[in-house]
């Protein structure tokens, strides 16, 4: 039953820039709908996100790359007088759980750990079910899209941990903390990874087969 | 095209679906029947209210930049820091990737949000369409989630607990200026920019 009619069946466009009702004219002779301009706000009109499939493919694969050396190498060193330690994420997490702080070790985790391998999981599997038109767990995908889109910036929490402590604890020899690369291509991850879910575009969750359950 | 006709209608962003635009009650939240995404909200905030948040919040926003964050004691040594300060020392500990992920998250995008906000609702009180308008929409639009003080926020507190262990730690004013700017942030989060492309019109008042 066809109770919920979908833009591209009554021939129109949403804009995605302010989101106004556009007329898809397509069937007034352009070649195609990429070649239109809201009439609002000049943002070029896609019925689809442009090489969504491509694009976030590309974007998550090099995040991934990046998160390998993000967690192998250290992202900061601890330097005082007798003693040199270079920290991890995981071990940043472990130090936070032994000195007595296990919710925020919790949250860092989350946030480092739990939330990128989410994204790598959920937009990876989002993107070859979708390409496959399958119509299994269209809602509660479609939701967790959306809690991906919405919480991937909070990855950058360690970034700024290991700034501010850099900025921080500066008292020459006696006690300093220097970033060290894992840090740059944790920081890099986050961002691949926030511009791969926002190339994705969920309305491709609704396309193919049984669209109108 | 039939403009009016547009303006009655309503398509979800995340799967497609039309819909028929109803008059919200306070409080409402309209949800996709398909995918139960937000479709709109009742917008509680007058356009005076939005424009006070956002001035307030450029206050805010100036103490929390110029006042120092956090202050660590070793010893009898200090050393504190502001924002700036942070991104400067990324800087120079070979981190330019970060200083400048930090720099743009943290202060020049968000400084370039509140300026906008504050420049097109200025105009929009009396139901005009400021200057570059349409331009300035459109870039609001793209700014989306890259403005991050509120991470930072949360950050600064990871950051105090775990300094605690070795140094003695005092608060700054800088910190509690971040905190009441994720108060400000987080009202303003319900609130639907689209609206202004409806409440203003070209032209002089
Ligand atoms: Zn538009
Ligand atoms: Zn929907």
């Amino acid at each position: 039953m066809n109770t919920l009619p979908r833009a591209a069946d009554l021939g129109l466009i949403g804009c995605h820039v302010c989101g106004q009702v556009c007329k898809d004219a397509t069937n007034a002779g352009l070649p195609d709908g990429d070649t239109l301009a809201c009439p609002r706000c000049g943002s070029a009109l896609h019925r689809r996100k442009p090489d969504s499939y491509s694009r976030t493919w590309a974007l998550l694969i090099a995040a991934f790359i990046l998160y390998i050396p993000a967690n192998l190498l250290p992202i900061m060193r601890t330097a005082s007088l007798n003693d040199i330690d270079d920290n991890t994420i995981i071990s940043g997490v472990v130090e936070l759980w032994v000195k007595g702080s296990p919710d925020l070790a919790v949250i860092v985790f989350t946030a480092s750990i739990v939330v990128p391998m989410l994204k790598f999981f959920s937009l990876g599997m989002l993107l070859l079910s979708s390409r496959a038109g399958s119509d299994w767990a269209r809602p509660q995908r479609a939701k967790l899209y959306r809690l991906v889109e919405f919480i991937g910036y909070w990855s950058m929490l360690d970034v700024f941990v290991v700034a501010l402590l850099t900025a921080l604890v500066r008292f020459s020899l006696l006690s300093r903390v220097e970033p060290l690369p894992g840090v740059i291509f944790f920081g890099l991850t986050v961002v691949l990874t926030m511009f791969a879910s926002m190339s994705f575009d969920p309305r491709m969750i609704w396309d193919g087969r049984n669209s109108n359950d | 095209m039939d403009t009016g006709a547009a303006d009655a209608l309503l398509i979800c962003e995340h799967c497609d679906t039309v819909y028929r635009r109803r008059i919200l009650v306070r409080g409402e939240v309209a949800r996709c029947a398909r995918c139960a995404a937000e479709l709109e909200r009742h917008q509680s905030l007058s356009v005076n209210a939005m424009l006070a948040l956002v001035l307030t919040a450029m206050i805010v926003f100036v103490q929390a930049n110029m006042w120092p964050i956090v202050t660590l004691g070793l010893n009898g040594q200090f050393s504190a820091t502001t924002l700036w300060g942070m991104i400067i020392t990324m800087w120079q500990q070979q981190a330019q990737v970060v200083s400048v992920l930090a720099a743009f998250t943290l202060f020049f995008f968000p400084m370039t949000k509140m300026l906008v906000l504050g420049w097109l609702l200025w105009f929009a009180r009396r139901g005009r369409r400021a200057p570059g308008f349409v331009r300035l929409m459109v870039g609001l639009h793209h700014l989306g989630p890259w403005t991050m003080s509120e991470v930072f926020v949360l950050g600064a507190l990871v950051a105090i607990v775990k300094a605690h262990n070795y140094f003695d730690v005092v608060a700054d004013p800088g910190i509690y200026a971040y905190a009441a700017l994720t108060v400000l942030i987080t009202i303003f989060a319900g609130v639907d920019l689209r609206q202004l492309w409806v409440l203003t019109r070209d032209g002089q008042a």
